[in-house]
């Protein structure tokens, strides 16, 4: 029994002394050799980070082909947004399209998820590789309609709303949609 | 020299005053730390560097680290410090302090006695020699603390494996 | 009278030295930053300044521009007092360290105790510091430190010894002078190995930060601590380091003294050299190692150092009293 006891005592000092060189002294100079591997810091603002195009940053409103409006104020983002950032309210332009009034983006809430460009049925909001949006007042971090909406289509070109949609705008009545049948005339007999 | 003495002396007592009138038990630790530095200044000042860097690292450097480890496991409150303030009330203090003062008059004679007769030059006891006295005529003592101390360490090591 | 005598430089000297191991403390802020972010593939704080080395100025205007904010329910004397006796203490062991001939504030014939003297009451900044916060992390950190530095100032005393009989005498100076042909490390090696271990657990520094780990307590002993009252701990820290860093080159390195007998650099330079590559490896210890758990380290300390550095000793005296 006794001869057992020193014996583990002897391995425990023995498996000590090993794992003492083994262990921290290899981790030692395992670290110290990182002294001659590059860097992967990048120098910010002097070098700026390469950004994948599909990178979730600032939020734009995107306009169709035709460079019209694409939202068309159906609030499913702001319904999927899920700190309520996105505020927007409907309105009708004389020509029948609907468009958003107001649409406002809290961007000190926004938390860059991306919800609100999975949600939207017309590809208008999308998500752009920008992350540059520091601001001195929070007040300044609420953008309106003006500050979202750019000029051109974003990350999808082709995607025209109102040229599928059924809906009659001015320069589109019914029927004459994108692979869409003339209205049939219900009071109609004939074939 | 003296003058360390003197300095060493008078914080001494000044902090050891400081010890037992405080009523908040770290503040009193603290200054019981003092006292004891300043005593080790004394021995400094009177030639025994060694026996000053002992006091410095065996009484001030452990056993009242030691001290204020009991203190911190206690929790000691404001309540604490209410009661010690309602049990040293000023009158209390008469009694002691009238036998203290007795017997520092009858001290004070004999200590002038002393100091005008062994009013000896600065020597510096070094460790050599004190570790010679140590192992020379007082191995025994020596010894016999080891012995002590070892008992000590068995009962609490007794006491911790239970 | 005594201490006219051991006295070594003279007023500029000290005053020197004094500035001198303030300014290197308040720069191996930097330093570590920047060696740690070489370790870890970064690059660390290279914008203030060149190379980033303003950056210690920085951040010195950063902490006392802080409010000095005592909380209303700590002891307001102990929580003052905790990060002064840090400072004080360190920079009192450094008194008796001798950088080179000349060079050095107080030749002690008592060095080595007073050292572990100072380093016995650093135990006292931690635990006040701890207890005067009124606060559970902070009380937890400095029940730890009291523990771990009570019981590593044992291993530290007892691995110094043996250098101390190698040289037969307890100042300092006269240990590097005693080493001109022939460092205490190849003797000592163990004892080396236990007082930087000990060294490292007495700083409190990773990996044996137990005090102050921010993982588990907050920051330990120094959580209610802002400004300049944390910046005392901050540079204290890094002066012990420095402080650590010069002991073990004077006890096991041969203080000024080149290695063979090589005198190519002067003396204080050899110093600054041995130091330095100190402080860089303590610096790596602290990017490698993790972090053992608390009963780990008081197991390690006192069921593996403890009874090796009594072994060193009896070896060492065996060994001495063969030799005569």
């Amino acid at each position: 029994m006794s001869t057992a006891r020193k014996n583990s005592a002897l391995t425990t000092l023995a498996v000590l002394v090993r794992d003492t060189l083994t262990s921290q002294v290899v981790t030692l100079w395992k670290v110290f050799r990182h002294l001659w591997v590059p860097t992967d810091t990048v120098q910010y603002p002097e070098q700026q980070p390469a950004m994948a195009s599909r990178w979730r940053g600032r939020i734009v409103l995107t306009r169709d082909p035709d460079g019209e409006e694409r939202c068309v104020a159906c609030n499913l983002c702001a319904v999927a947004c899920p700190v309520d950032c996105i505020a927007l309210q409907k309105t009708e332009d004389e020509s029948g399209r609907w468009k958003p009034e107001f649409f406002r983006i809290n961007f000190s809430r926004c938390i860059m998820c991306g919800f609100c460009e999975e949600a939207c049925p017309t590809n208008a909001i999308q998500l752009t590789p920008d992350f540059e949006m520091a601001e001195y007042k929070r007040q300044d971090m609420v953008w309106e309609k003006e500050d979202l909406l750019i000029s051109g289509t974003g990350k999808y070109h082709d995607t025209n709303f109102y040229r599928v949609a059924g809906k009659a705008v001015a320069g589109k009545d019914k029927g004459e949609a994108r692979n869409e049948a003339q209205p049939v005339d219900v009071r109609s007999l004939l074939p | 020299m003296s003058e360390l003495f003197y300095a060493g002396g008078l914080i001494a007592i000044v902090s050891t005053l400081l010890v037992i009138v405080q009523s908040n038990v770290v503040h009193a630790l603290i200054y019981l730390v003092l006292s004891l530095l300043a005593v080790a200044v004394v021995f400094f000042s009177l030639g025994a560097p060694f026996v000053a860097l002992l006091e410095a690292i065996v009484y001030a450097g452990a056993i009242m680290v030691l001290f204020l480890f009991v203190v911190m496991m206690l929790n000691l409150g404001q309540a604490s410090r209410d009661q010690e303030r309602a049990w040293l009330p000023p009158r209390v203090w008469i009694v002691p302090c009238t036998l203290v003062l007795v017997l520092l008059g009858m001290l004070l004679p004999q200590i002038f006695e002393i100091a005008a007769v062994t009013n000896s030059p600065f020597v510096e006891v070094g460790v050599k020699a004190v570790s010679a006295e140590l192992f020379g005529p007082y191995v025994l003592a020596v010894e016999l603390g080891s012995f002590l101390l070892l008992a000590g360490l068995i009962s609490a090591y007794h006491i911790a494996k239970r | 009278m005594g201490w006219i005598e051991w006295q070594v430089g003279s007023g500029l000297n000290i005053a020197s030295i004094l500035l001198v191991v303030i300014v290197v403390a308040a720069m191996l802020i930097w330093v570590e930053r920047r060696l740690l972010g070489f370790w870890q593939d970064r690059l660390g704080p290279n914008r203030v300044g060149p190379f980033g080395l303003l950056q210690v100025v920085a951040d010195m205007i950063k902490i006392f521009t802080k409010e000095d904010w005592v909380p209303p329910f700590a002891d307001r004397f102990s929580f003052v007092l905790a990060p002064t006796i840090i400072m004080i203490v360190i920079l009192l062991s450094f008194s008796v360290v001798p950088f080179a001939p000349g060079v050095g504030v107080v030749d002690s014939n008592v060095g080595v105790l007073f050292v572990l003297a100072m380093a016995s009451l650093g135990a006292y900044s931690v635990m006040l510091g701890g207890l005067s916060s009124d606060n559970k992390y902070a009380l937890l950190g400095s029940l730890r430190a009291a523990a771990q530095m009570v019981s590593y100032e044992v291993f530290m005393g007892i691995s110094l010894l043996g250098v101390v009989a190698l040289a037969g005498t307890f100042n300092l100076r006269e240990i590097v002078e005693v080493q001109e042909n022939g460092w205490f490390v190849v003797p000592q090696f163990v004892g080396f190995l236990i007082f930087l271990i000990a060294g490292v657990a007495e700083s409190h520094r990773l990996p044996f930060d137990i005090p102050e780990a921010e993982q588990e307590i907050c920051a330990g002993y120094h959580t209610e601590y802002s400004g300049m009252k944390f910046g005392m701990f901050f540079v204290g820290e890094y002066l012990g380091l420095v402080l650590i860093s010069s002991l073990i080159t004077v006890l096991f390195f041969g203080g000024w003294h080149g290695p063979f007998g090589i005198g190519l650099l002067p003396p204080l330079v050899w110093f600054a050299l041995k130091a330095s590559a100190f402080i860089a490896f303590f610096i790596l210890l602290r990017a490698a190692i993790p972090r053992p758990r608390y009963d780990q380290l008081m197991s390690y300390g006192w069921l593996f150092l403890l009874p090796l550095s009594l072994i060193n000793l009896l070896v060492t005296g065996v060994v001495i009293l063969a030799a005569n």
